[in-house]
């Protein structure tokens, strides 16, 4: 079974241990209607680590990740063929139900998008759907604690119930990120989550997701290189609908195999 | 000259100008240093301009007072015999008479004074119709003349016809505005003489209306009730009927096309539902007659429920359906407003389409739907057409929709229909009306303006 492959770290750069795959795609093709985004992906997520895709803009990074979670079925045209599993599970399976699957491969987004409710509704959101809380002082402990992961709870703990949309840029994206967690997922998936937020909010933000990866399995889709070389382990290189390169972060910014890698994490394309 | 032709020769003398100014703008960049300070249409802009937009003002200046100015002419060129020691009525006679032996209506024999007078006045119209056009071409030709002697490469044609361009949209917004203020203007004068014959406590407060005065003393007749809560209960009967049906199935139909409608479906359904809103109303009131009334007599009298034959049922329900469009398109679009991402952000939790819908959509279309169903409230209390037709004429102190009422609008058509003096408080309480109308509805659109705007801002 999946869960016993275990993920290679190739060369003497990398210094993660090794982690069980947690996801994995094979052969994953997407089309939307006639066009086709994605040819043959694979790609292996290891367990309570940070993966970065990186790739120039309309390689198919977005595309793949909304994939792990099905977002892709929100789209009409979109159709997705090939092999995606979490924990050796097929999540393209009829018997899968979307709902439990996005409960536990959660996403955010690039732009926050916190509800027009409350900041604590917004937390106690997904937890409310799911119907994860005993009585409603387990909420209350449910919201702060992802309030706290988020690193967000100091901030707001006196205007839990002053609307979400008044936080700053910043803020809104943790409370987003705070939002994911409260749903306790497996894997967060995140595309380009500080690409609307200020140097200071992104190390914020950064520093969140290094803290998050000892619980949790952690996607990110990243357009800075020195982001993905901060805060990933793994970084996988899109290139044209197509995976050029793959592999332990270090060794993908100091020794890249692919000429296409080298060029575009040294900015000469892209 | 007929004046359809007059109004014709502005926009010729405009096109002419536009022609010559933009030619001679275009010598003039051609030749010499220096950038032109506007582009040669400007120069042709404001030449057009200038000479359409006073020709107009004088015509339709010259149409207003000519009226005014035959009067004078006729009463001028009546002989002193005919006009000394006249009352105005008496005059206003001979000027017709005049009026009518000019246009060549007589009947047996005129007095040949009213016949040379009509002569007059013959020439006087002549007159008129021909000094018009002249007077225009003239000061379109001089105003012509004065602004493509201006033109030069500093002129700064653009910034004034720019300005022109703008007094003319100021103007016409504020028309709209004057309108606004006209009409209120004058039902509060009606409905003030109106208040200063019955006390405004008896209007607002009283319970019996029945405005019927005897005319003659010898008639039977009360000497008229105005108490307006029984006729405002009856609008507000009907209206909440109205909205009871035109409120759930106005949001569901938006919900349904905004979420969960296919393109296709939506194409088609979208445009059939907007299709009730053009339905002339009066057409409602057929179908409510017709249609609705017996039905629903029937069916609740088989199971035992006397239906009154104006019961406030019939044409709530109908214009029910009449407002759903207002809601449903209104809802439609505050629903299609909220960002793809607050969807996202709510199915990427693993919320169903349904859960998405309650929690997210809905809440952050609120604003959006409630002004949508205010807007359909102020159509509600001023619907005519389809209560005149399904609604009564007595007032009944009822808030049951089985039972006859009438409403504010069916009593002001009632109270101004047929022979009406405008010095009775029968007639003015038609006014009392209208204007307590005039300002709920007033009120309720400006709130329903303020919340659709407050909606409108959430996102930006
Ligand atoms: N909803 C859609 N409908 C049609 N085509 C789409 C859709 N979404 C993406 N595509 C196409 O799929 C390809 C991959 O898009 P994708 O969004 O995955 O790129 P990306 O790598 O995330 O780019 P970026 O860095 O700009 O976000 C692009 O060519 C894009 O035009
Ligand atoms: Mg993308």
């Amino acid at each position: 079974m999946m869960e016993n492959v275990s993920f290679a770290t190739a060369g003497a750069h990398a210094r993660a241990p090794e982690m069980p795959v947690k996801m994995f795609g094979r052969k994953v093709e997407v089309f939307y209607g006639q066009k086709q985004a994605l040819h043959g992906v694979d790609l292996e997520i290891p367990e309570r680590q940070v993966t970065a895709l990186i790739g120039p803009s309309g390689c198919g990074k977005s595309t793949f990740l909304r994939c792990l979670n099905r977002m892709n079925d929100t789209v009409a045209i979109a159709r997705v063929v090939g092999d995606i599993r979490l924990d050796g599970e097929d999540i393209y399976d009829k018997s899968i139900d979307v709902v439990e699957l996005r409960a536990r491969v959660g996403m955010v987004f690039q732009k926050p998008n916190p509800f027009p409710k409350s900041i604590f509704e917004n937390v106690a959101y997904g937890p409310r759907i799911h119907g994860l809380f005993k009585n409603k002082a387990h909420l209350q402990e449910i919201v702060e604690t992802s309030l706290k992961r988020a690193g967000l709870f100091e901030e707001v703990k006196d205007r839990l119930d002053e609307p979400g949309t008044g936080l700053s840029g910043g803020q809104q994206q943790r409370l987003c990120i705070a939002r994911a967690i409260a749903v306790s997922p497996e894997v967060i998936l995140m595309d380009e989550p500080c690409s609307a937020l200020d140097p200071i909010a992104t190390a914020t933000v950064e520093e969140l997701i290094d803290e998050l990866k000892q619980n949790y399995t952690i996607v990110i889709v990243t357009h800075s290189m020195q982001q993905a070389a901060r805060v990933s382990q793994r970084t996988a290189m899109f290139h044209l609908g197509r995976i050029v390169e793959v592999g332990p972060t270090e060794k993908m910014f100091s020794n890249p195999d692919d000429k296409r890698t080298q060029d575009y994490i040294t900015g000469r394309f892209g | 000259m007929s004046t359809s032709i007059t109004l014709l020769i502005p926009l010729l003398l405009g096109i002419g100008g536009f022609i010559v100014a933009t030619s001679r703008a275009r010598r003039f960049s051609d030749v010499g240093s220096g950038k032109m300070h506007s582009l040669p249409k400007y120069h042709g802009y404001l030449v057009a301009l200038s000479i359409i937009v006073p020709a107009y003002l004088i015509i339709f200046l010259w149409l207003f007072f000519e009226q005014s100015v035959l009067r004078g002419v006729i009463v001028n060129a009546l002989p002193d015999a005919l006009t000394n020691g006249a009352t105005p009525a008496q005059v206003s006679l001979l000027i017709s008479q005049v009026q009518q032996a000019a246009s060549g209506a007589t009947f047996g024999n005129p007095d040949p004074a009213i016949v040379e007078v009509a002569g007059r006045l013959r020439e006087a119209v002549v007159f008129s119709r021909w000094a018009l056009p002249l007077v225009i071409v003239l000061v379109g030709l001089a105003t012509a003349a004065v602004l493509v002697s201006r033109i030069a490469k500093r002129f700064r044609a653009r910034n004034y016809s720019e300005a022109i361009m703008r007094g003319l949209l100021i103007f016409c917004a504020t028309l709209s505005i004057l309108a606004t203020l006209g009409i209120l203007l004058s039902l509060l004068f009606e409905g003030l003489q109106f208040f200063s014959r019955v006390s405004p406590i008896e209007f607002f407060f009283g319970t019996r209306w029945d405005p019927q005065i005897a005319i003659r003393p010898d008639q039977i007749g009360s000497s008229g009730a105005f108490g307006a809560i029984p006729v405002f209960m009856g609008t507000l009967t009907i209206a909440f009927t109205a909205l009871f049906v035109a409120i759930p199935v106005g949001i569901f139909a938006a919900i349904y096309m905004a979420e969960f409608a296919s393109p296709h479906v939506r194409g088609v359904v979208k445009p059939l539902i907007e299709l009730l809103a053009g339905i002339p109303t009066i057409v409602y009131g057929f179908f409510a007659v017709l249609v609705i009334s017996p039905f629903i007599r029937e069916w609740l009298g088989s199971i035992g429920i006397a239906v009154s034959p104006t019961a406030a049922i019939v044409p709530g329900l109908v214009m029910g359906v009449m407002l759903i469009p207002f809601i449903s398109s209104l809802s439609d679009d505050a629903i299609t407003a909220v960002p793809q991402s607050l969807k996202d952000g709510s199915l990427g939790l693993g919320a169903n389409r349904a859960e998405t819908v309650t929690k997210v959509l809905l809440p952050a279309a609120l604003p959006g739907i409630v002004g949508g169903v205010l807007l359909a409230t102020t159509r509600a209390i001023g619907e005519t057409m389809i209560v005149v037709m399904a609604a009564g004429l007595t007032a009944n102190m009822t808030v049951n929709p089985l039972q006859g009422v009438t409403t504010v609008t069916v009593q002001i058509v009632a109270l101004l229909t047929g022979d009406t003096e405008f010095d009775n408080p029968k007639t003015l309480a038609a006014f009392g009306l209208g204007l307590t109308l005039f300002l709920a509805t007033l009120l309720l659109n400006l709130v329903a303006i303020q919340i659709v705007k407050r909606f409108r801002e959430q996102y930006d």
